[in-house]
């Protein structure tokens, strides 16, 4: 009996948030007495695989199927379930983000398995099985018992620390057999950007919101996020008016997302926009305004011209830097 | 073709959401309830569709799994622009439960494409659209942005991480969407209204269905310090701040 994380890869390679959800594994393995099997479909190389056992797996898996390269929904949580069933996993563990989100619902039904979503802690209790979850989009968190023999959990990006546990797992690769009636889904063509830190594992980002005033004046919020080796965001009625691309758009129906530092210039601080960045760690506003909503949300504020403020920001930091 | 748009009942966002700490529901004294923000473009995206004639989109269903007070909810949709609704008469108690009860409904209906939003503003769940698919045994495709139809097959736009992608898959099916399906949700007209008033709303009774969750109880979020404020002709401070004291930089 093991815990399972499936430990998504980025054309064969790991990133920091599997490593959180490898780690977040191997603590709730230690409250249950259990081990852990990673695992990823498609190829990824054995030293990547290696990673994952430094993170406290004691298992390292990587499934492979010509049927797999492909996402298809009800294809890959098939195999997700037969491997759980294969191993008597009793826990399950994705995490949170686009795949994790199109993943669990269906492992779910296979194996008739209650789903905690974007959870952000350890479980509270494993008796009952407890955890603490994301509700009323950031209004609140929601103790949530789940009370089925297998459970799953989602957990939510950037929540949990990564800690070295290695647990010597020497990487087996895997190939599985794939119900051929199910594949339904062909991709027939990919846009996609590289080299820019994806907005969803940025450590640090940089939003700009109507207060910007103008698609021209994002220059020095780019400097900024860069210098700081982050991503960009927006609100929404930037990306409504075309100023920033849509995938830049933070808030309840854009991204949500969780850095250590989020830095919303010219954003007012609108409940829809807070409930797409309430868990980051710390916020820190630039506004005009000072009764902007924004600032009871922020731990630094800066009651100033966004277009004055933003070039000596990036003066600091570069002088920082020096 | 006809498009079922699966519609959940939730309070308003800017709604302040209060409850007893520990308590296992929210007081729902004076809370305004909407159809939920995603499911609500999920809904313009399948009219607008309905509207082409070169789309062969001919019908646009709502299902709802709730009780009689969401009632207002589905006349909302139906004032919106949704030929008819149905609900099944239950209480939504987790997502398991509440995806049997839709599939189970709207498999009696004829369906070519099944629509939902990818989260409840309220339990977040992300789960019921996915839930429904396995159960109806039909493909789904997560993270849609877009959906057009071409020659009678939906061609779909998937977000990735870092892109997009574009889509084929057979019908029927599942599509769960997010950011960019529709711009603006479309509002009901006068004349909307006093159409909803005649649109049928058919009933189902619950299947039976397991709930495999429970809420034990909720907390509120842990309160932030308060601001600290930094003079805006000195910003260098902040980067200080940022660097010594929060240790994020």
């Amino acid at each position: 009996m093991s815990v399972l994380v499936f430990t998504e890869n980025w054309d064969g390679k790991f990133k920091k948030l599997s490593f959180e959800l490898v780690s977040y594994a191997a603590s709730v393995a230690g409250m249950m007495n259990m081990k852990v099997t990673a695992f990823t479909i498609g190829k990824a190389a054995d030293e990547e695989l290696k990673e994952l056992g430094r993170y406290g797996a004691h298992r390292v898996l990587s499934l492979v199927s010509p049927a797999l390269e492909v996402m298809d929904n009800r294809t890959w949580s098939k195999v997700i379930s037969d491997l759980a069933a294969k191993e008597g996993s009793k826990i399950i563990i994705l995490s949170n983000n686009m795949t994790g989100k199109a993943l669990a619902p269906g492992v779910a039904v296979r194996l008739k398995a209650g789903i905690g979503s974007g959870v952000s802690r350890l479980p509270v209790s494993t008796e009952p099985f407890t955890v603490y979850k994301r509700a009323y989009s950031g209004n609140a968190f929601a103790n949530v018992v789940l009370r089925s023999e297998v459970k799953i959990i989602t957990l939510a990006q950037n929540s949990y620390e990564i800690i070295e546990r290695p647990a010597g797992a020497i990487p087996e690769t895997v190939d599985v057999d794939v119900d051929q009636s199910l594949p339904a889904t062909t991709v027939t063509s990919t846009h996609k950007q590289t080299g820019k830190i994806l907005l969803t594992d940025a450590e640090v980002v940089v939003s700009g919101g109507r207060g910007m005033k103008s698609p021209d004046n994002w220059e020095p919020l780019v400097e900024l996020a860069s210098l700081l080796n982050g991503a960009t965001a927006c609100s929404r009625p930037v990306s409504d008016e075309g100023w920033r691309p849509h995938e830049e758009h933070t808030g309840q129906t854009g991204k949500i997302i969780a850095p250590n530092l989020y830095i919303a210039v010219g954003i007012s601080g609108a409940t829809q926009h807070l409930a797409g960045v309430s868990s980051s760690k710390y916020i820190v506003a630039i506004n005009n305004d000072k009764d902007a909503p924004i600032f009871e949300s922020a731990q630094y504020g800066i009651v100033g011209d966004a277009m004055k403020v933003l070039p000596k920001l990036v003066d600091a930091v570069k002088n920082l830097k020096k | 073709m006809n498009i079922v748009v699966c519609i959940s009942n939730v309070p308003d966002t800017t709604t302040r959401i209060k409850f007893a700490e520990g308590s296992s529901a929210i007081d729902t004294a004076g809370i305004q309830w909407v159809i939920n923000p995603w499911d609500e473009l999920s809904l313009t995206r399948a009219l607008e569709l309905r509207d082409d004639p070169s789309s062969g989109v001919k019908k646009v269903t709502v299902a709802h799994a709730g009780p009689a007070s969401s009632e207002p909810t589905i006349r909302k949709a139906l004032a919106i622009g949704a030929d008819d609704a149905i609900r099944v008469n239950c209480t939504p108690s987790d997502a398991y439960y509440t995806a049997s009860q839709l599939a189970a409904a709207i498999g009696k209906e004829g369906f070519d494409i099944v629509i939902c939003g990818i989260e409840s503003s309220d339990f977040n769940g992300s789960a019921v659209g996915g839930m429904i698919s396995e159960f109806l045994g039909i493909p789904s495709v997560s993270s849609v942005s877009g959906i057009s139809m071409e020659n009678g097959m939906p061609v779909i736009t998937r977000e990735i991480d870092g892109g997009r992608e574009s889509v084929k898959v057979t019908l029927p099916f599942v599509a769960i969407v997010q950011k960019g399906i529709a711009k603006e949700p479309r509002i009901a007209s006068m004349r909307g209204i006093m159409a909803a008033r005649t649109k049928a709303v058919r009933l189902y009774e619950p299947v039976d269905a397991d709930c495999l969750t429970e809420i034990a109880g909720f907390e509120k979020p842990a309160p932030r310090a308060a601001c600290k404020y930094v003079d805006p002709d000195d910003p260098g401070k902040l980067i200080e701040l940022l660097q010594n004291e929060a240790k994020v930089i």
